[in-house]
């Protein structure tokens, strides 16, 4: 599967975006200060609101990572392991930039 | 487990309750029973802090910890019921209630107000200071009493008198002080710092009558008329006695125990009696023929007998008399030889008419410190106060000048200087808990040495001995910045960095975090750098920020338009019913006296918003970490007891702060009278409206930890009020930790209220302009958040649940109804651990 998303720039450096999948998934999709994107399942798996996309960016000790806007917990962008609490992790998806277009490369 | 045997103590006051404490730490196998009889009906206060009960009328806020020893089950305490007779042949003491054996007995009555047999002393009308109930007391007639003029006379002008004073004028009383010296506290100030004393306090509207006495009292109708030994006549509405407080020896007397000279159960160094099962300790006892009027000799006296009553052996050395008043505005203090009555001492002055300053230290011929006198400013007192006996570390005259540069620091002092005389607590005691124990800041060396835990004027000395000890007390912010949010805000400031990545790149490390980017966001706001959502702003918000609406457990928003000072009309009203009904909102009044519409849908918001806003609401800020509402009570407009208009002060204020960032949410309220219907004094500032003004309280906090906020300024017109709270929001903006409220910060300021006080109300840093220019500022740059959104097509199209399906709402989010309203249908959690 291959979606289209978006624009690259509809998703400004520092902040992240939702997306609704055709399968009725939710994709929360990040341009890191680096200038990489990434993509993580939207849920928090903490509270069960789809709302990671709405999270703060940052890094811990290097570590790409987004906040929950809910209770905190951070979330390896690269992995979806919570840094948090290792036990937990929410589900990673490939996300690519191609002539400024924004996919999902999907399995 | 040996024998147990049966102490009683009689009397729980602060030196009591250190006692029984001090026994019930030592006796780790449970060898004394202890019985202790009080006649006060609650358990020991904190009587030094007295005077700070008028404050908020909070008796808890005196509490002792630990003083009820609640599920302690060898202390029995016997509130109310005061020991009438000991039978030191039977070993027993009588109370009302019983009569009860004891292997040991302490005395420790305390000390009962002196009051001189002025005719008319015991008409009603006529009080002591000493205790809660004298307080209440005091209250309650003040309440009585009517309105106009209302005056009242301290008899007494010492210490205790002018506390008195301090806490009659909180009450809305024009306090007079009649004190027969020449000049006010004789004993601690001699006659140059006297003067200026009288003057300081003059300033704060206490009339200071020296040299003279209170002839009678007569009974005027309802109301007091007092003649002074100089003929001034006064009309009052009340008496306050002060003059000197009398050791408790009664019970001594009754059974045959000797008294001091001067009164007081005599023991010996060891605050033993003549009779070895019975001691002395506290204001009662006078050791070697000397009484204390101070707490800190009296511990000292409960820690000596605690030890001895466990087989130690222990004195009580010469004790440390050293006083600072803790009247407001005023600094006073004296330690030492204040008078320089050693044989070849001299004394070194150095006064400041201007600066209102006046100070001595007296010295014997090897420049070895005796004590001193401070008046005006004691900002010197904690230091050289523990250098008594040694000697001084640099020529006194530059040791007193103002930044003379001669100053004694911490490293100056020997090990063996007593940092905190009310607990004892020496320099190597401190250094050895911060470098030994790893006490790591001034809390935690508070609660492993005890400094500061009483009068707290050794505070800013242990911060001092932390740094010298080389910790670093971090107050980094996160891992990206090794500064403090305040340090962040000087540097923003200064170099005039607007983004967050500048920022970080020079001034930090990585790319930030959900702690510093809001931080930084919150500073770049409050300095004025446009709309919270401008360009790279947005992705700093936390997520209520950025969507200027309050997230809620299943990641729909809360609404809540701004309803200043609480009022609203019935069309306005009706706005806020139609858009609830039309987007199926659950509609709640929140306890700011406003009106919250839950379950709005990220795509709803700006839809929401456009109606309110043309219907004139605002954004209500809700979400911010700034200011929330000024709640008012109806006030003099409706009120049959109102004496301003509240709601009209409470929108004014209202309306000039809205907006303003802060490293927390500030909250407000305005009172129409003493009654304080809007809670005030719950509020980060707090105004109540008096007769002919307002006055302004500071450092309030409902929530997690309640405090009640403090008086700053007194009855003052509505000008002088908006100005000392522009200044009070401006410095806290400026100076603030992260996330902290005005109740902790004004507690962490290096001299608290009053150094608040110095600053915004003295100017004594000199910042009082920017503070102004900042505040004025802010006022003409605010502009509706929520309308910034309506107007910006660009920030708009961020409103959507999902960029690649604008309009879309959030499929998972989904409402039942509960009684006639929709609620969150609770989120299934997902099996979260791998
Ligand atoms: C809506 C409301 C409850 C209500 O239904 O009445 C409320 C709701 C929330 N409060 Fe509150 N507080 C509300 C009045 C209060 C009050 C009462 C008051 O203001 O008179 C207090 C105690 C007074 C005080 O703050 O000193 C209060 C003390 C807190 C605290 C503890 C603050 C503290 O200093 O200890 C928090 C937590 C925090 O801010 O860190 C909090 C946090 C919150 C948050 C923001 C929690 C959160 O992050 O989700 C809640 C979300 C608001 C929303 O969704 O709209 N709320 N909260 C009230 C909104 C008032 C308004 O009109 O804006
Ligand atoms: C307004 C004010 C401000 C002060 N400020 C300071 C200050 O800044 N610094 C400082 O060091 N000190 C200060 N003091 C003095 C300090 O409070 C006292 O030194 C200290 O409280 C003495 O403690 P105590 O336990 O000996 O006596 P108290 O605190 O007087 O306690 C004695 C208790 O025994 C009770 N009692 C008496 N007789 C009996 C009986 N027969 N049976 C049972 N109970 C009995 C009394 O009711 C009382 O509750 C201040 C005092 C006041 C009033
Ligand atoms: S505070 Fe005073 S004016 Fe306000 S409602 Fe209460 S009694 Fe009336
Ligand atoms: S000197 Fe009073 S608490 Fe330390």
């Amino acid at each position: 599967m291959n979606v289209v998303l978006c624009a690259a720039e509809d998703v400004p450096v520092g902040t992240g975006v939702a997306a609704l999948l055709p399968t009725g998934e939710q994709v929360a999709v990040f341009h890191y200060a680096d200038g990489e994107f990434y993509g993580l399942a939207n849920t928090d798996p903490f509270s069960g609101a789809a709302v990671l996309s709405r999270g703060i960016l940052g890094d811990h000790a290097g570590t790409p990572v987004v906040a929950s806007p809910m209770h905190k917990q951070r979330f390896d962008l690269r992995t979806g392991e919570c840094v948090d609490d290792p036990a937990v992790r929410v589900r990673t998806h490939p996300v690519e930039v191609r002539g400024g277009t924004l996919y999902l490369a999907g399995p | 487990m040996s024998e147990t045997r049966r102490l009683v103590v009689a009397g729980h006051g602060m030196v009591a309750h250190r006692l029984v404490e001090t026994v019930r730490k030592l006796d780790t196998d449970g060898q004394w029973r202890i019985t202790v009889f009080a006649e006060e009906s609650r358990p020991a206060y904190d009587r030094v802090a007295l005077t700070s009960y008028v404050d908020g009328w909070d008796a808890g806020a005196l509490a002792l910890p630990g003083a009820d020893y609640a599920g302690d089950p060898l202390v029995d305490l016997r509130l109310g019921d005061p020991v009438l007779a000991v039978d030191r042949e039977r070993r027993t003491v009588r109370s009302a209630s019983l009569e009860l054996g004891y292997d040991a007995l302490v005395l420790a009555t305390g000390s009962v107000p002196f009051v001189p047999p002025v005719p008319g002393r015991d008409l009603p009308g006529c009080f002591t200071y000493r205790t809660i109930d004298d307080l209440d007391a005091i209250r309650a007639a003040v309440e009585r009493s009517g309105r106009g003029r209302r005056a009242a006379l301290v008899v007494g002008g010492g210490l205790l008198g002018l506390e008195a004073a301090k806490a009659l004028r909180d009450l809305g009383l024009s306090p007079h002080v009649v004190e027969m010296a020449p000049r006010l506290m004789p004993l601690q100030v001699d006659d140059g710092g006297g003067g200026l004393l009288k003057d300081l306090i003059t300033e704060l509207d206490v009339t200071v009558h020296t040299a003279t006495t209170t002839e009678r009292i007569e009974a005027d109708g309802d109301r007091l008329l007092a003649t002074l030994g100089n003929g001034t006549e006064l009309d009052l509405d009340l008496v306050v006695f002060s003059a000197g407080i009398r050791p408790r020896d009664d019970l001594a007397r009754g059974c045959g125990l000797d008294v001091g000279p001067r009164g007081g159960v005599l023991v010996d160094s060891s605050c033993r009696t003549g009779d070895e099962a019975v001691y002395a300790i506290g204001e009662c006892a006078a050791v070697e023929g000397s009484v204390y009027g101070i707490v800190a000799p009296g511990y000292a006296m409960a820690e000596a007998v605690a030890a001895q009553l466990l087989g130690g052996q222990a004195a009580v050395q010469e004790p440390d008399t050293s006083t600072k008043l803790k009247l407001l505005g005023v600094d006073v203090a004296s330690f030492g030889d204040a008078h320089a009555r050693t044989e070849g001492a001299r004394e070194v002055v150095f006064a400041d008419a201007v600066a209102g300053s006046y100070q001595k230290l007296v010295v014997d011929a090897d420049l070895t410190l005796l004590g001193g006198v401070f008046v005006g400013d004691a900002s010197r007192y904690p230091l050289l106060r523990t250098l008594v006996g040694k000697p001084l570390p640099g020529d006194p005259a530059s040791l007193l000048a103002p930044s003379g540069g001669g100053g004694v620091g911490v490293d100056a002092l020997p090990p063996s200087a007593q940092v905190c005389s009310c607990n004892a607590v020496t320099k190597q005691d401190i250094t050895t808990a911060i470098l030994e124990k790893g006490c790591s800041d001034v809390a935690s060396v508070k609660a492993c040495t005890r400094a500061g835990t009483a009068c707290g004027s050794c505070v800013p000395m242990l911060g001092k001995l932390l740094d010298s000890c080389g910790v670093q007390q971090s107050s980094a912010v996160c891992e990206h910045f090794a500064f403090s949010r305040r340090e962040l805000f000087e540097i923003v400031q200064a170099t005039r960095i607007t983004t967050f990545g500048e920022l970080v790149s020079k001034h930090g490390t990585g790319s930030g975090c959900a702690i510093c980017k809001p931080a930084v966001a919150s500073i770049l706001a409050t300095l004025g750098n446009g709309h919270i959502l401008d360009g790279e702003q947005a992705g700093l918000q936390d997520t209520n920020d950025r969507f200027l609406a309050n997230i809620q457990r299943n990641g729909s928003y809360s609404v809540v338009p701004r309803i200043p000072g609480g009022e609203i009309t019935p069309a306005r009203l009706k706005v806020i019913a139609e858009v609830a009904e039309e987007f199926s909102l659950y509609t709640k009044i929140t306890g700011g006296q406003r009106i919250d519409l839950f379950g709005a849908t990220v795509d709803q918001l700006p839809l929401i918003w456009r109606r309110l806003v043309d219907a004139g609401f605002e954004s209500g800020h809700a979400y911010g970490k700034a200011l929330r509402t000024v709640k008012s009570c109806v006030g003099s407009t409706w009120c049959r007891y109102g004496v301003q208009d509240s709601v009209g002060m409470a929108i004014e204020l209202e309306l000039r702060y809205r907006g303003l960032r802060s490293p927390h949410k500030i909250k407000a309220a305005v009172s129409g009278c003493a009654r304080e219907c809007a809670e005030a004094r719950g509020k980060d500032f707090g105004v109540i409206a008096t007769e002919s003004g307002w006055n302004l309280y500071v450092g309030g906090n409902g929530g997690t930890t309640p405090r009640h906020a403090e008086l700053l300024v007194s009855d003052v017109d509505s000008e002088t009020l908006i100005r000392t709270i522009d200044r009070f929001l401006m410095f806290y903006v400026r100076t603030a930790d992260r996330l902290q409220r005005t109740a902790p910060w004004i507690e962490e300021l290096d001299g608290g209220l009053d150094h608040l006080r110095e600053v915004i109300v003295d100017d004594r840093l000199g910042i009082c302009e920017e503070l102004d220019a900042a505040m004025a500022k802010h006022v003409d740059g605010y502009a509706d958040e929520w309308r910034g959104v309506l107007e910006d097509p660009e920030k708009l199209a961020r409103f959507s649940s999902f960029v690649n399906a604008p309009g879309t709402p959030d499929p998972t989010i989904s409402f039942r109804t509960e009684r006639e309203q929709p609620v969150p249908v609770l989120l299934g959690v997902p099996e979260v651990r791998t």
